[in-house]
């Protein structure tokens, strides 16, 4: 369902390269330490990124700060999805790590093929669907912060057009695109909004043009789920607001950023740990917002008014509270069908497979 | 809004979005004018971009980076020139292998550099002139590098053809063994070409990370230097055709964006895939006329060349 399916080719090799040598010193280095817990991450970028990789790494530093005395753990970056990701998966099982988080859907595979095995390991893999007797696997519904940023939105827009940045087509995206508009036009029924499909995670060449494209086309303020600053970057030079992804990007604008989307896995990392110590773990599936902090909002943009940012907050406390839905009905599609009917709220089901706009978003779904 | 209001919006950003090839496509014309094919330009491009990037940040000097963005692709670009001039090395081979030690050497100089914020140029503001409806953004609005990319072109043609050195670089590129009869120094004339070819990718690289989009990011030049390659071939080595294909490659670049925003109903990953298209198809209609390949194409193109042999 999910991203980073795209490898990176050429940079692939070099990195498949660094990433065994990492590999290899971690698992000598971490030999002496035999009691403790040795619980090994594997990431698709660098953990340099700002980032979804900076993300999961801030996640495995919390589980050092809670339980340092219990565990050792090892990274391993800039990882390639494919092939080359089973040999560092491996390399790691083997150098006597008995948890192993694989944080890119790209992994899934090579996940399974190690975790069969090696059913002494347990391996927690990021936004997949497979599970196995020792693989949980665990996402965020990121669509809830969408819900939030799409209702500031509604309130601080000027020309009722929102450009919004998108990498892939796929469901996590679009259904990110329908919440942020169905919260969008509560607000302001006139907003609507225009997507740019960039066909990338990272490429802030490209994603700067597609902002300057949407701005040129009367869009006030800039939605990205690209993972570059590059948008945040032309916002602020055109005067424009924006909203990041993944991380908070205030320093790349500070002039212009709203807020961002902030993928929060310190919890649910220290929490899995804590469950493989005390023999609780179970290979289960998570899906977490908002309420169990997997989804957070970066500080918001001192600019935007208090009753604004009063209602930003309203919103996300009914989210947790389980009083709002992100997509509750009635919702309709571009020809105005109802698709979720009033009183009713879209199943996971629905929402893991959303491949339709709703009401509100200019162009088609590219197929 | 009125879509006829956007044509100059539009204009304005293709200028932006060809300078980084620009740069870096006249820098290989001239290198494989004189007979010498490097495919590192991407590596060369990055390097570039991260040192630039690294020093402008250092010293708050936009110059200065762009300076040492250009020495620094010229010194990677000696390691090519070393090894596949004086070694004899394969030039296909170590091109590629430039690349991917570009890519790899950049991320590591780089580390410390992600996430950091610096300020972009500023852009040129006439009175008058930069209000002017269409066309005033587009070429009165830009900032010095974009104007620079394009006054490289003359520069480059009138060496190229109206100067002796021009001359002699491009005798060497069409028979280096009569170049070399004739007493001149074909290894150091290419060495020469190879460090302005990484100078100009440097450039280019610092315009994507200092101007463009002032950041740094990993591999962030995401296969411009393969497209500046692309963009000699489909120019048949004449600086001018480079400026046009740049400009078209960026055009249709900026185009397929702007469509998608307007809700028209065209699939984005075609949309994406135009501008390499209309490479494709341009080198297509290039290569019916075979002769013209031939006249342009210098003969000794990726040719390895030894004084004694």
């Amino acid at each position: 369902m999910n991203r980073r399916t795209m490898g990176k080719t050429v940079l692939g090799l070099a990195g498949a390269a660094i990433a065994l040598s990492v590999g290899l010193g971690a698992g000598m280095g971490s030999a002496l330490a035999q009691e403790k817990l040795k619980v090994g991450f594997v990431y698709v970028g660098p953990i340099s990124d700002h980032g979804y990789s900076y993300q999961h790494d801030q996640g495995r530093l919390a589980v050092e700060k809670a339980l340092g005395d219990k565990v050792t753990t090892t990274f391993v970056e800039n990882v390639p999805e494919g092939a080359d990701a089973e040999r560092v998966i491996e390399q790691l099982a083997a150098s006597g790590h008995k948890l192993i988080f694989t944080t890119s859907f790209g992994f899934m595979n090579p996940t399974l093929k190690v975790a069969k095995r090696h059913p002494d390991v347990k391996f927690e893999h990021a936004t997949g669907y497979k599970r196995a007797e020792n693989v949980a696997t665990y996402s965020g519904r990121f669509y809830e912060g969408r819900t939030v940023v799409g209702a500031i939105a509604g309130k601080m827009t000027k020309s009722n057009i929102i450009g919004y940045i998108g990498s892939y087509p796929i469901p996590e995206v679009v259904g990110g695109i329908n919440a942020f508009t169905i919260a969008l036009r509560e607000q302001n029924p006139k907003a609507e909004v225009r997507v740019v499909w960039v066909n990338s995670w990272y490429d802030p060449g490209k994603e700067a043009e597609a902002a300057k494209a949407l701005i040129d086309q009367g869009a006030d303020i800039i939605v990205q789920h690209t993972d570059s600053p590059a948008p945040i970057q032309t916002a602020q030079e055109r005067g424009l607001w924006s909203v990041g992804q993944s991380s908070d990007m205030t320093r790349f604008g500070p002039k212009s950023h709203l807020t961002a989307i902030v993928e929060d896995w310190n919890g649910y990392y220290v929490d899995r740990v804590k469950a493989v110590l005390d023999g609780s773990w179970k290979p289960i599936d998570t899906w977490g917002g908002i309420s169990t902090g997997m989804v957070e909002l970066a500080p918001y943009n001192p600019a935007i008014p208090a009753d604004v940012v009063k209602m930003a907050d309203q919103i996300k406390a009914d989210i947790v509270s389980g009083k709002r839905h992100s997509f509750q009905g009635p919702v309709k599609d571009q020809s105005g069908k109802v698709v979720i009917p009033e009183g009713k709220t879209a199943t996971d089901e629905q929402i893991l497979k959303m491949d339709w706009y709703v009401e509100g978003v200019q162009g088609k779904v590219p197929k | 809004m009125n879509d006829l209001a956007l044509i100059g919006p539009i204009l304005a950003a293709m200028f932006a979005a060809a300078t980084p090839l620009l740069f870096a496509a006249l820098g290989e014309l001239v290198v494989e004018k004189s007979g010498v094919l490097n495919l590192g330009v991407e590596g060369m491009m990055l390097v570039g971009a991260v040192c630039g990037f690294a020093v402008a940040v250092q010293t708050g000097s936009a110059t200065t980076g762009f300076l040492v963005a250009a020495l620094a692709g010229a010194a990677t670009a000696s390691l090519f020139a070393v090894l596949t001039l004086f070694l004899l090395a394969n030039q296909v081979a170590t091109g590629l292998a430039l690349t991917l030690f570009g890519v790899g050497l950049s991320a590591l100089i780089g580390q410390g550099f992600v996430g950091i914020p610096l300020e972009g140029l500023p852009k040129l503001y006439i009175p008058g002139l930069t209000d002017l409806p269409v066309v005033g953004q587009a070429l009165f609005g830009q900032d010095v590098m974009v104007y620079l990319s394009v006054a490289a072109v003359p520069l480059v043609h009138l060496f190229l053809y109206r100067t002796r050195a021009g001359l002699v670089l491009r005798a060497v590129g069409e028979n280096h063994t009569a170049a070399h009869a004739l007493g001149y120094k074909v290894l150091r004339i290419r060495f020469l070409a190879v460090l302005f070819g990484g100078a100009m990718a440097g450039l280019g690289g610092a315009f994507l990370s200092m101007d463009y989009t002032p950041m740094w990011a990993e591999n962030m030049t995401s296969g411009r230097g393969w497209i500046a390659l692309a963009l000699v071939v489909f120019a048949t080595w004449k600086p001018a055709r480079a400026m046009l294909g740049a400009w078209l490659f960026g055009g249709v670049t900026i185009l397929q964006l702007h469509v998608q925003g307007l809700g028209i109903d065209v699939p984005s990953q075609l949309l994406s895939m135009l501008p390499y298209l209309a490479t494709v198809l341009v080198l297509v209609l290039i290569s019916r006329d075979v002769a013209r390949i031939r006249l342009n194409a210098p003969a000794c193109l990726g040719k390895l060349f030894h004084p004694d042999a």
